[in-house]
């Protein structure tokens, strides 16, 4: 099978630093962000600029909990859904390390990840930083409506956070999550044209890596203390266990979603979370800490995506999804 | 008395159901559902029938954007029939031209104003 990835000096993830926005203060994770903004454009003139000061900020407060600064850091791997990832693009203009834009949308949290992995593992990276984010003004934007429009949303809609996540990858240190696999997702599209239902979009993608990672390397379902999916939102969620039980994968109720979980069980966010700061926000603090408190000792973390564009749904295709796999072991 | 408020009330809240069963069911995004709107009342008035309606039912079918279609319509015949041709042209928007400078005045003065927020 191919696109499967095995670490074998398990690079570490020393350290993770989350950022939101001053809606995601509904979450029930919030006692886990490192920061949290009272303003919608994290103090900046613009949305945009707002998204970049998120971003920046989770970079500053990750390298300083591993205790380095922006220079010691060898590469930095983060990327958003604005055009161009300029977000992302100033992120890095102001901090100076070595970048690399990712884009794997909503999946790029964990896109990134694994190239920060290898990268360590090449004996390249001594500090590497990855991760995603994403601004829901600025997404909105871009992809459906300006949010000052006020356009009405369907119950299958998700809400994308006001969220960056990072994590500070580096060579193996005792006592921090480790990476130690991965699969590189491949694009399922199977033919849904809404853009206002990515969970049911995404979930193929989701199951089809979840196959091919346990096949790829050897697993069950039971191996992992839980295995957590990046926003396919309540519905996606939904369309997503089936998908496994349909593929006759024996499953347990260690099964959790991001986006179904981010904002609880309130229905003002429709189906759910979404967008690239989703499953980062998550899996950089609840699922980290987790971990290191000694909760979870082996996770798969599988982020999912949408590979739209507002031209592509405008001229009517349909939307290619992804999912990216990256297993994490507390040694 | 009362029986207009309610005519108007049922008759303008079922071209809004028609625009609403466009966005559930159709899955139209609302530039599409207000093109079809406003197209379907310049049709009616094209065939004489949405005077009617107004006389039936006042705000219940003026406010709605369907009556956005009907002036253009009724604008465009009303000058046609005075100028020819031309007046198609030149009477479209002497009816909605109100509408429309007023959408952009103020449409101006509210951006001059204040300053769009999100949902916090």
């Amino acid at each position: 099978m191919k696109g499967l990835l095995k670490f074998r000096t398990n690079p570490t993830i020393a350290a993770t630093g989350v950022v939101v926005g001053p809606l995601e203060k509904k979450s029930p994770f919030k006692p886990l962000f490192d920061k949290v903004y009272d303003d919608e454009r994290s103090g900046q003139p613009t949305n945009e600029k707002g998204h970049s000061k998120l971003v920046e900020d989770a970079c500053m407060i990750a390298l300083r909990k591993a205790g380095f600064v922006p220079d010691d850091a060898d590469f930095l791997l983060i990327g958003d859904l604005v055009n161009q990832m300029t977000p992302s693009n100033f992120c890095a203009s102001e901090l100076q390390i070595p970048y690399v834009g990712m884009f794997s949308a909503c999946a790029t949290s964990i896109s990134s990840l694994l190239t920060a992995a290898l990268l360590t593992e090449s004996g390249m990276s001594a500090c590497s930083i990855a991760g995603a984010s994403s601004q829901h003004n600025a997404v909105e934007r871009q992809f459906r409506y300006p949010v000052e429009y006020g356009s009405q949303k369907p119950e299958t809609a998700q809400w994308t956070v006001t969220a960056a996540g990072v994590a500070a990858v580096t060579p193996n240190q005792a006592g921090f999550p480790a990476i130690v696999s991965g699969t590189i997702g491949r694009v399922i599209d199977l033919g849904v044209t809404d853009p206002f239902n990515m969970g049911a979009a995404m979930a193929p993608a989701a199951a089809d890596t979840l196959e091919r990672h346990l096949n790829g390397h050897g697993r069950k379902v039971k191996h992992y203390d839980t295995i957590i999916t990046g926003d396919l939102g309540k519905i996606g969620f939904e369309i997503y266990q089936k998908l496994i039980a349909k593929k006759k994968i024996e499953t347990t109720n260690n099964l959790r979603d991001a986006g179904a979980e981010f904002f609880g069980d309130d229905s003002d966010f429709q189906a759910g979370a979404s967008g690239t700061g989703c499953s980062a926000a998550i899996y950089f603090s609840d699922v980290y800490e987790k971990m290191m408190v000694g909760e979870y000792k082996r996770v798969l973390l599988i982020a999912t995506g949408s590979l739209l564009s507002p031209l592509s749904f405008q001229q009517g295709d349909t939307i290619p999804c992804i999912a990216h796999a990256v297993e994490l072991e507390m040694k | 008395m009362l029986s207009i408020f309610v005519t108007a009330f049922v008759v303008g809240g079922l071209i809004c159901v028609i625009g609403q069963l466009l966005f559930d069911v159709a899955n139209l995004t609302p530039a599409h559902t207000l093109c079809i709107l406003v197209v379907a009342g310049s049709i009616l008035d094209g065939f004489g029938l949405y005077e009617p309606l107004i006389d039936f039912a006042g705000a219940g079918a003026t406010v709605p954007i369907t009556s956005f279609g009907n002036a253009l319509t009724h604008g465009a015949m009303a000058e046609a029939e005075k100028h020819g041709f031309v007046g198609v042209l030149t009477g479209m928007f002497e009816v909605t031209s109100s509408g429309i400078s007023a959408a952009i005045l103020f449409g101006f003065i509210a951006s001059v104003i204040f300053r769009p927020k999100g949902k916090v």
